[in-house]
């Protein structure tokens, strides 16, 4: 088994490692000005470009890159914030992206537990319909629109809640959007947990169970639920990075000062800011691996049987 | 030949010349069928699993109503999507029909009885105009175009890139497959946005950007769907008889094991046509997509939201009309994998 998770560490380290080095050659290579501000004149872009030694050769640059990177240290951006270092700016937006998706991913596995449950136990009446009819719903309207709508009816026609993201009342301003993001998790999970529990309480050993005389939330928590969780938490992970990765135009809409809107200021404005492009998408990717590896491991934890086939593959 | 016929004389049947009746064909005749258990093409079945499904029916209506209104949507109006519709008063001043929300004019006199009150009161439109003063009936339209481009378009991707790419690495195996499937782990392991950003530094925003960005990325979910199928298949003995006749490795992956494979590949391409209008809708949100005065389904939410406050009417017929389309293929896809795979046909 530990031999099987350094397999995967190493890895996961390498194709990270790869996918900075594309980045990197990829960004520095293209054409392109770097400093898109008019004011400043020929001279002075000279200086900024020798400032962050952008004249060296590629190869160069990437390793003293890397070695700042080993650091932590993301380097200073060229035209976003007026050149701010990397890092200052990250730590609020991922903060504050954390929060939210994390909201967001609670909030939509436990109401989408519940209603998939609720659904299951009742199969074929109305909460059965319902979970149906939500699921639908989530899956055909994204996130943003939801966003707008909530934000349309419980901000602007009834001011119950913000308008826009404060930071100085964090929780009450984050309900709309972590609810909004939740739906496509919520609608997700209820239909999975729904599918799997209808199929687990149709296998023998639940019967079993039922006619060894188990009955109620035992039977439901321990046999039906467990079983049915597994297939679960492979549908949980790609979502929970969709929820860090998929936010960004509700933090654009919702005005929230995280790494989505710092994602789409980066490219959608005038110029593109390359080291910010660079930073995020190294922290995307890793992110993006990172959970893989953590879903790729908690797989063998769960079921001791796709622990022995990854084995036999490897 | 009759062989009652009475032999007179043994000359006359050593002359006998053949004569037309002497045989017939007996054409359908005496072949039976069993039409009480009549066997069934494959693809007759899916059709008719296909059209039992009530969802799947009401998929494909959806998707087909909204093909043809993207199709006659746009001229069925004088107003071109980018024209602002716009009169000259009698003072020689330019007045735009901008903001108006939803009109018909016979309609609106058949229950109030007036007509209306403004300068465009003899005309019609459907879903209203925007701030510009262009029509949104025509701008939806247009833009659903839009959506259904990308549906086409990554249906074309995933059939050449995504399937080839599949089926040839499972085919050869062995190192090919080792490093294809490496580099499918790479590019899987960079997020689509991260891309479309890094996209976006070398290209001109546009559709062309949407469509290299679908390039990069719709490809991978279709290859390791066909990576499967092939691996189950190409152990199976017709593909060792191919071989054995000589047949090349390209003949084998695509005349013989492909046309066993179709059923999950045509689920997959429905299953990501939502995932790619989606993702255009997006970046068209976002303002990496579609350029104005051109329109998508996503700009024109993005234009309804930065007008929600004043006219809440115009962000929903973009809305209504990307979630039908969601809807629509989804249920199609739902539709196509039970009729491919009727493992449920007994219930």
């Amino acid at each position: 088994m530990s031999k099987y998770i350094l397999k995967r560490i190493v890895m996961a380290l390498v194709t990270l490692l790869i996918i900075i080095f594309l980045l990197f050659i990829l960004v520095r290579i293209m054409p392109g000005n770097p400093f898109p501000s008019e004011r400043m004149s020929d001279e002075q872009i000279a200086n900024r470009r020798a400032e962050m030694g952008l004249d060296d050769p590629v190869l160069v640059q990437f390793f003293r890159y890397m070695k700042n990177l080993t650091k932590g240290d993301f380097g200073k951006g060229s035209s976003l914030y007026n050149g701010a270092p990397i890092n200052t700016v990250m730590t609020t937006c991922v903060s504050n992206s954390f929060r939210i998706g994390g909201l967001a991913i609670l909030f939509g596995t436990f109401v989408g537990l519940l209603l998939g449950i609720c659904a299951a136990l009742n199969r074929g009446r109305f909460l059965d319909g319902f979970c149906t009819v939500v699921s639908i719903i989530g899956v055909c309207v994204p996130s943003y629109v939801f966003l707008i709508f909530l934000q349309y009816f419980f901000s602007y026609k009834i001011s119950f809640f913000p308008y826009f993201f404060q930071s100085s009342q964090f929780f009450f301003s984050s309900i709309i959007p972590a609810v909004s993001l939740s739906l496509l998790t919520l609608s997700t999970i209820s239909r999975f947990t729904r599918n799997e529990m209808v199929e687990v309480m149709d296998s023998d050993y639940v019967r079993l169970a039922e006619s060894k005389g188990m009955y109620g939330s035992t039977l439901v928590f321990r046999h039906v639920l467990r079983n049915a969780l597994i297939p679960i938490v492979t549908v949980l992970a790609p979502l929970i990075v969709d929820l860090l990765t998929g936010a960004l135009v509700v933090e654009k809409i919702y005005g929230i000062n995280g790494i989505g809107k710092l994602m789409v200021d980066s490219i959608a404005g005038d110029g593109v800011d390359y080291n910010y492009v660079l930073a995020l998408g190294i922290l995307y990717s890793s992110l993006y691996i990172g959970i893989m590896l953590v879903v790729d491991i908690l797989y063998g934890v769960l079921d001791p049987r796709i622990r022995v086939s990854a084995k036999g593959d490897a | 030949m009759n062989k009652n016929v009475p032999v007179t004389s043994a000359a006359e049947a050593a002359a006998y010349v053949p004569q037309p009746g002497d045989f017939a064909f007996l054409g359908d005749r005496d072949i039976n069928t069993d039409h009480n258990f009549a066997s069934q093409g494959y693809w007759k079945g899916v059709i008719i699993h296909f059209f039992r499904n009530k969802r799947a029916v009401v998929g494909l209506i959806i998707v087909a109503a909204i093909l043809v209104l993207a199709i006659l949507g746009p001229v069925m109006n004088s107003y071109g999507y980018k024209d602002i519709v716009a009169y000259t008063n009698a003072d020689g001043k330019q007045i735009t029909a901008g903001s108006l929300s939803p009109r018909v004019p016979f309609l609106h006199k058949l229950f109030t009885g007036d007509d209306y009150a403004d300068s465009f009161a003899d005309r019609t439109f459907l879903f209203g105009t925007d701030a510009l003063g262009r029509d949104l009936w025509t701008r939806t339209w247009q833009g659903a175009r839009i959506s259904l481009l990308i549906a086409f378009v990554t249906i074309i991707i995933d059939m050449i890139v995504g399937m080839s790419y599949g089926l040839i690495s499972g085919f050869f195996g062995g190192k090919i497959d080792i490093v294809m499937q490496r580099i499918v782990e790479i590019f899987n392991s960079i997020p689509r946005l991260v891309i479309v950003s890094v996209l976006a530094i070398v290209m001109a925003k546009g559709i062309g950007l949407v469509i290299v960005a679908l390039l990069l990325t719709e490809w991978i979910g279709m290859s390791k769907i066909a990576r499967a199928e092939m691996l189950k298949i190409k152990e199976q003995e017709y593909v060792l008889a191919s071989r054995t006749l000589g047949a090349g490795s390209f003949h084998i992956i695509f005349k013989q094991i492909l046309p066993n494979t179709i059923g999950p590949i045509i689920t997959q391409v429905m299953f990501s046509i939502p995932t790619a209008i989606f993702t255009e809708a997006f970046l068209s949100f976002v303002g990496v997509g579609i350029v104005l005065p051109q329109c998508s389904i996503g700009s024109l939410i993005e234009d309804g939201f930065n007008n929600i406050t004043t006219l809440p009417y115009q962000i929903l017929p973009p809305i209504v009309v990307l979630a039908l389309l969601m809807l629509g293929f989804n249920f199609i896809g739902d539709g196509l994998r039970e009729a491919l795979a009727p493992k449920l046909e007994d219930m």
